[in-house]
């Protein structure tokens, strides 16, 4: 089994608890700690004693919990400014190596990341994905975040409107943070395309590139 | 550069987050000094606070929420004040205002005294009403003696 690591929990609702249960069963160590007394009593009951009453966002709470030896904290309240202070304190007080928050709000995803989160979640955002992937002429798809970066790997669908078929890679300027990974064309096998290969109608283009520069992305390959 | 013009004639530009009885008296104060203020609170009724002579703008509105900072004006803010009840939502604000919005002077208020000073040590100016008159207490009874 891979390295066993120490791992806190902040709520203990739904996705506390069934987050507990898996790291648990994955051998990690898990501490969650939740505000309400009935939850926590309820989560020990059902999982052992692995639960600590108190506000996750308070340092001396923190502190109790052993945040400075954790390996990975994660926010897990319903608001997310409470998510975003206990991973900002995990990290400048306790120097939690990973923090990860969920996020309600979409636009929290980059905001938390400027903030010094590592990783956020955003139920709506995954929500849209699943939505948006379902649509096939949809502009473009988020699918993957880099862990603690502000990369992505986005799709896009090249359409016969987009301003880019029949232009080579090589002449589209692409944002110096931006890469085409790889162009998925039908009946064909995906290929790492270089500078001289000609987008066409139909094209899945799967690109790196970052939160600020993924609109640029669209704009020169799509509209 | 946006808020130029007003910086000129020594006109702040003002946008306060939360009109409880702090934010209401503070609003009230810029704007009898002639300053620009928008005021935001998620509760209209807070706006009750406001004198009839109040010539700024009182926005409903969550002032976590980069939009509504965004409708608030903070684009061409001089300052930014935190004043809700809630210590978090007072930091997260504040932190967009300073680090997406680049207001020149964001204040926060912290109640909890130890996490004002993590955020003061992350460079957030910060005030914590519960260190401040703590302080003040015991300052007079100290002196009494």
């Amino acid at each position: 089994m891979a390295k066993s690591l120490y791992i806190v929990i902040v709520g203990g609702g739904n996705i506390g608890y069934y987050l507990s249960k898996a790291l648990m069963s994955q051998g990690h160590e898990v501490l969650i700690i939740e505000k309400d007394v009935r939850k926590c009593e309820r989560l020990e009951d059902e999982l052992g004693s692995c639960c600590m009453r108190g506000d996750g966002c308070e340092t001396a709470v923190l502190a109790e919990a052993g945040l400075n030896r954790a390996d990975v904290l994660i926010a897990t309240a319903s608001q997310d400014e409470d998510n975003l202070v206990s991973c900002q304190v995990a990290k400048h007080r306790f120097k939690v190596p990973r923090t990860i928050a969920l996020v309600n709000n979409p636009i929290n995803d980059k905001i938390f990341k400027k903030l010094g989160v590592d990783g956020t979640i955003s139920v709506t955002n995954t929500i849209l994905e699943h939505v948006e992937q379902e649509i096939p002429a949809h502009p473009l798809i988020h699918l993957l975040t880099m862990s603690g970066q502000m990369e992505e790997v986005v799709e896009l669908l090249i359409t016969r409107d987009s301003p880019s078929v029949g232009k080579s890679i090589g002449q589209i300027r692409l944002p110096a943070d931006t890469t085409i990974a790889l162009v998925i064309r039908e009946s064909e096998r995906p290929r790492i395309p270089d500078a001289d290969t000609v987008l066409k109608e139909n094209d899945r283009v799967i690109a790196l590139t970052t939160l600020d520069s993924e609109k640029i992305l669209e704009k020169l390959l799509l509209s | 550069m946006p808020g130029t013009e007003n910086l000129k004639h020594n006109k702040l530009v003002i946008v306060i987050m939360g009109c409880g009885r702090v934010g209401g008296k503070l609003a009230s104060m810029f704007d009898a000094a002639g300053h620009k203020v928008t005021v935001l609170d998620i509760d209209g009724y807070s706006f009750r606070r406001l004198p009839p002579t109040f010539s700024g703008t009182a926005l409903i509105g969550n002032g976590t929420d980069e939009e509504m900072l965004r409708k608030a004006g903070i684009e061409g803010a001089s300052a930014f004040i935190a004043l809700t009840q809630g210590d978090n939502r007072n930091v997260m604000a504040a932190q967009i205002a300073k680090h997406i919005f680049k207001v020149p002077r964001v204040i926060c208020r912290i109640y909890d005294p130890l996490r004002k000073d993590i955020y003061e040590q992350l460079g957030l100016e910060s005030i914590s009403p519960t260190e401040v008159f703590a302080d003040l207490l015991f300052n007079r009874l100290e002196n009494v003696k």
